[in-house]
């Protein structure tokens, strides 16, 4: 495949955040953790304000992957860590963008890399995509 | 934190049973736009029973276990200053609808540093013939006490 190759960019996607999807993702996560969506009590331990969930960043983030992927395949392995909050600003929300690269052919899997970005600071570290090709 | 939580395996978590409404509305919360998520008629048409689940949907398996670690009476993990540091997911296949899941958490790691606590907690599911699906793995910083 043309697009296999170490470095290339295989999707670049940018996402809009508002308050409405953090509520939207704590209702289908269940994570109802009120640091998402009240920003008086985001406030009261210590933060800025209302920020994403971490796993809603890291959810949206394997989208472009998915869809990269289509029918070819399957992700088999899924990691990051958490390095920066996404604040999600209650006018404006918040736009976190998403570079996918290839990071290294393997012998069963190719990894993809992310580089996830908010307000020009990653907010992910280490976030790498296993994928099988059937 | 209770350092002898390490090693300790939990009590299976009762069994989740994956709905395809569930799953869809999980896709649309993490703005997918995948048919395999969305539309049973293109993951059938994929070779899937049914709708597919996107790679983060096993967080949603894994919360039962993660609320038994927390709630240890022993564990000594104040939820008020738990910080999500790390997750990773790997998958043996992808989750589909109609899959009935069930967790279990093993305690891997306790480690101190600078002042924080970090657990990391290892829930592996299984489907209901005993076959791993996914293991998904927290590690979760507990602030120190400033």
């Amino acid at each position: 495949m043309s697009d296999l190759e170490v470095g290339a960019v295989i999707a670049e996607q940018t996402f809009t955040l508002s308050r409405d999807t953090l509520v939207r993702y704590a209702g289908a996560s269940g994570d109802f953790n009120p640091i998402h969506y009240r920003d008086d009590i985001a406030q009261s331990v210590g933060l800025p304000g209302v920020l994403a969930h971490g796993m809603l960043t890291m959810g949206l983030a394997v989208q472009p992957v998915i869809d990269w992927l289509g029918t070819r395949g399957v992700v088999t392995d899924y990691g990051v860590r958490f390095t920066r909050p996404v604040l999600v600003d209650v006018q404006d929300g918040a736009t976190v963008t998403v570079v996918a690269k290839i990071g290294a052919i393997l012998d069963a899997t190719t990894r993809v890399d992310l580089t996830v970005t908010f307000a020009d600071q990653t907010v992910l570290g280490k976030a790498q995509v296993q994928v099988r090709f059937s | 934190m209770n350092p002898e939580l390490q090693g300790r395996v939990f009590e299976p978590a009762a069994p989740y049973l994956v709905g395809r409404e569930k799953v869809r509305e999980f896709a649309r919360a993490v703005l997918s736009t995948s048919p395999l998520s969305l539309d049973p008629a293109a993951a059938q048409a994929a070779g899937y029973s049914d709708v597919v689940a996107p790679p983060t949907f096993a967080v949603v398996v894994q919360e039962a276990t993660l609320a038994q670690l927390l709630a240890e009476p022993d564990g000594g993990i104040d939820f008020s200053r738990v910080v999500h540091g790390e997750q990773r997911f790997s998958y043996t296949r992808p989750i589909v609808a109609g899959d009935e899941l069930t967790a279990t958490l093993a305690v891997t790691s306790i480690k101190s540093l600078g002042g924080n606590d970090m657990v990391t907690a290892e829930s592996t599911i299984v489907d209901a013939s005993g076959a791993h699906v996914v293991t998904a793995t927290s590690t979760l910083v507990v602030r120190g006490e400033a």
